[in-house]
């Protein structure tokens, strides 16, 4: 016996081995190569995001002297907000701009019109009479004066500075002209246009014009909505949880409402917004576009995940903590919230703001429910018109141009960030409070 | 107009319902610590006197009934003066006496005898099973409102024409005649190209979801797990309305510049874009579900399989994977109706016009899709044309209802299998 070959050593057998060894290699290398494609796919998404967003983040803004002048903000003499309300801004910006470069008299008359507009395109032409007319309106008592203000440029002026106009190509393709781009250069030059941060972006509300734009209006929507959800899901999903797992009896009523639960939570919650504005909207009449309605779907959608981690969390609870308990008198409820529900809070507050960031992301239900306002306003009331975040981006990626997918992008960076800082207090909650029994 | 309550056709919510809100339970509070106070005081004047045995309940029981005696009781009021439309002070009135009436009954019960944890538990316990039966009723409303728009539309345009019909324009009227608002609902272009995006997306996302998962739980030391974990799952945690601009931005106009390299035509929108983002999407759930069911083929089944000689490749496909397949089937189900469901990458990313076609090199349109489509800026509820929103979305809330439940049951049978 020993002396016969064995199958193992033939010269077939070590190429069959060979082979093997190589299946095995490239077996492995898929798995690499797996793991490599959604880390890059990963890495592809953040980076286009971050690298078109973070622009977005500054802007360019110009120094001005303006002169309020009389005659042409109140020509009567009169003060009262009426007139002030009513007084062409405009054409003090016109002036302002004109004033700072005179040469524009020198220009035949048609050419002298096309370029005082070019001109005063140069600032945000709606941002920058709409500054002046809330100084005004604040302090009558500045008309007549001259005042130095910092406006914001134009998108087109702004997008020119950050290098995202493609200059080369010839004059009528492009959006702004050879006149602006040297007056832009020499306001560039004299520090008159400079970069800063872009503030609007954070504490503005919605706006026509991309360089007026902000998320403040859709992000307090955002934060209404939430609380409305954490208000109704939290305290549905906990007791739907501690019932379903200590007390429910087992029979088939039990186990319908445990699919039911699965089932839920992976309908689409597109269903869930088909759901309020059949039921809430159309039948109840609430109001539409209040966060009060998307607090609500968004809470029907949370609630099954909350179930499932609280569940999971009094799960992990040892059964010699209820059973102590109830050795030495307390009853079931008594065991069960006094003992148990304390010991598995770190777990449910996890699952929970895992499952609220989720609700902060989701768009489609509150596009059914008509959450797509345009606000000029801060909304002030669970009932008022109101977006939130993620469909005011939704709404600004509608449009093309760059200074638009600048600031989409930015509220994306956004509305990622306050994502990262839930799930990390998550974590956090768990690797400082759970227990490993 | 602002909305107004059904039954009084006053605007909603005219009354300070946070106000009622603080009147309550301020007179919650109050009741507790007076009821408590009584109890305690009541129970030590049992024992001094030794009239009868010892109190059946502790003080904080006490307190708690009275206090959630009222506080219902108040409540149901207010929301009965709410919906009746009553002016405010009267409801404050009402509130305040019938609460004053409940907590007058509530001093009549703090004696030894009465069985206060009981009730008091008693009502927590009904409390919790109301909150699961939300559940249900959360489903209960999906299907009855789903189903009571679609009859309404099927009124209107024959099922059979809805579930086979080859035409789908419902934005535009077919004939002249037609006064705009019923065009065509044949939804066989919508359900196919739902269809084409998911296949996208799956044949993406199941082989590398599947490779992950296996590559995690075979191969990967204890850390390089650690690590590469939680950086799938960040892919899980993002919005998919950043997907779709993400498909928008980047992938679409990078497909299209590529094709065109090729001397080849293809749309920034196109099922292929909106698929391989979803795809992307999608790998987190497959691997993460495809891990727990790997995971729990027992150890014993890989180690005779190492002990017959084979590889750990080896092992894997012909062990592990027969093994865990039934598991695997349940996830990949439920990354299909994920698929199916999902709204905004193909919002932002499939295309508007519905197109009948198997290229996914082309613009397709999705049934979530056409249901925003549908529905949004749109605030006229009884033509066809936003009533067959409802239709997709029944079609879509029952097709994923079966791929889930048979997901769900398959995933339990096989749980069951190795329990």
């Amino acid at each position: 016996m020993a002396n016969q070959p064995s199958i193992h050593a033939g010269v077939r057998a070590l190429a069959r081995l060979k082979k093997r060894r190589r299946s095995e290699a490239i077996f492995r290398a898929f798995g690499i190569a797996a793991i490599v494609f959604a880390m890059c796919a990963l890495a592809w998404l953040l980076g286009s995001i971050i690298g078109t967003g973070y622009k977005a983040f500054y802007q360019h803004s110009l120094t001005l002297e303006v002169e309020l002048t009389e005659s042409i903000l109140a020509p009567n003499g009169s003060r009262d907000p009426d007139t002030l309300r009513r007084a062409n801004y405009r054409r003090i910006m016109q002036e302002a701009m004109f004033t700072r470069f005179p040469d524009i008299e020198g220009l035949s008359s048609a050419d002298q019109r096309a370029a005082k507009r070019q001109n005063f395109d140069i600032m945000s032409t709606s941002g920058g009479p709409n500054y002046i007319r809330q100084m005004v309106f604040k302090d009558p008592a500045m008309v007549g004066q001259t005042i130095t203000v910092r406006i914001p440029t134009s998108d087109i002026v702004d997008q020119y500075l950050k290098g995202n106009l493609n200059v080369d190509v010839p004059e009528v393709q492009r959006k702004i002209s050879d006149r602006q781009i040297a007056w832009v250069k020499t306001l560039r030059q004299s520090g008159e246009i400079k970069a800063g941060f872009n503030k609007r972006l954070l504490f503005s509300t919605d706006s026509r014009d991309p360089e007026l734009a902000g998320i403040a209006s859709s992000f307090v929507g955002s934060l209404m909505t939430m609380f409305v959800t954490f208000l109704l899901a939290f305290p549905v999903g906990v007791g739907a949880a501690i019932w379903l797992d200590e007390f429910a009896p087992k029979n088939k009523a039990v186990d319908f409402i445990e699919i039911n639960i699965n089932n839920l939570a992976a309908v689409p919650s597109i269903v869930f917004g088909l759901l309020g504005l059949a039921v809430l909207l159309n039948w109840a009449g609430m109001p539409r576009s209040a966060p009060i309605v998307g607090g609500i779907v968004l809470a029907l959608r949370t609630f099954p995940t909350i179930i499932i981690a609280t569940r999971s969390a009094l799960r992990a609870v040892p059964p010699s903590i209820r059973d102590g308990a109830l050795s030495v008198g307390a009853s079931h409820v008594q065991a069960v919230f006094h003992h148990k529900l304390p010991m598995a809070a770190p777990g449910i507050l996890t699952g929970s703001i895992i499952g609220m960031a989720q609700a902060l992301g989701e768009t489609a239900p509150l596009l059914m429910i008509g959450m797509v306002a345009f606000l000029t306003e801060i909304p002030s009331s669970l009932t008022e018109p109101a977006t939130a975040l993620p469909v005011q981006i939704y709404l600004w990626s509608d449009s093309a141009e760059q200074a638009w997918s600048e600031r989409t992008s930015a509220a994306i960076i956004i509305l990622l960030m306050v994502l990262v800082t839930m799930n990390g207090i998550a974590i956090w909650l768990r690797s400082r409070l759970e227990k490993r029994w | 107009m602002p909305p107004r309550s059904l039954l009084t056709g006053r605007t909603f919510m005219e009354f300070s319902i946070p106000a009622y809100c603080a009147l309550i339970a301020a007179m919650g509070v109050l009741a507790y610590m007076s009821a408590k106070r009584r109890a305690m005081h009541v129970a030590a004047g049992t024992v001094t006197n030794e009239i009868s045995r010892s109190f059946h309940s502790r003080p904080n029981f006490h307190g708690v009934f009275a206090a959630g005696l009222v506080t219902l009781l108040a409540f149901g009021v207010m929301i009965g003066g709410v919906i009746a439309g009553l002016p405010g002070w009267l409801v404050i009135a009402l509130i305040v006496v019938l609460a004053g009436l409940a907590f007058a009954y509530t001093r009549t019960t703090i004696r030894a005898n009465f069985k206060a944890r009981n009730v008091v538990e008693f009502a927590i316990k009904s409390g919790l099973v109301i909150c699961s039966t939300i559940a249900v009723l959360t489903t209960i409303g999906i299907v009855l409102s789903l189903l009571f728009e679609s009859l309404r539309f099927f009124k209107d345009v024959p099922v059979l024409d809805f579930l086979t019909g080859l035409q789908w324009s419902p934005q535009t009227a077919l004939r002249e005649d037609q006064a705009g608002q019923s065009g065509a609902f044949g939804a066989v272009p919508v359900f196919a190209g739902t269809f084409l995006v998911m296949l996208v997306a799956i044949s993406i996302a199941a082989p590398t979801g599947l490779m992950i998962a296996m590559y995690l739980s075979e191969y990967a030391s204890k850390r390089t797990r650690s690590i590469v974990k939680p950086a799938i799952e960040i892919l899980a945690g993002v919005p998919t309305v950043v997907y779709g601009y993400f498909a928008l931005l980047t992938v679409g106009p990078t497909i299209r510049s590529f094709a065109e390299s090729l001397g080849a035509s293809v749309p920034t929108q196109s099922a292929i874009a909106a698929g391989s983002v979803m795809g992307v999407m999608i790998i987190p759930f497959i691997s993460s579900l495809s891990d727990d069911v790997i995971n729990a083929v027992p150890q014993s089944l890989r180690d005779g399989s190492y002990a017959l000689g084979a590889t750990r490749s080896e092992t894997m496909i012909k062990v592990v994977f027969g093994g865990a397949l039934p598991g695997i089937i349940g996830a990949l189900l439920l990354a299909v109706s994920r698929a199916i469901g999902e709204t905004m990458i193909v919002v932002m990313a499939a295309g508007r016009a519905a197109n009948l076609t198997a290229n996914p090199f082309e613009a397709v349109t999705t049934v979530t899709v056409q249901i925003v489509a549908l529905l949004t800026g749109d605030t006229e509820f009884d033509t066809a044309k936003t009533l067959s929103a409802f239709a997709l979305g029944l079609v879509l809330f029952v097709i994923t209802l079966i791929l889930n439940v048979i997901a769900l049951i398959i995933v339990r049978r096989y749980r069951e299998r190795y329990d």
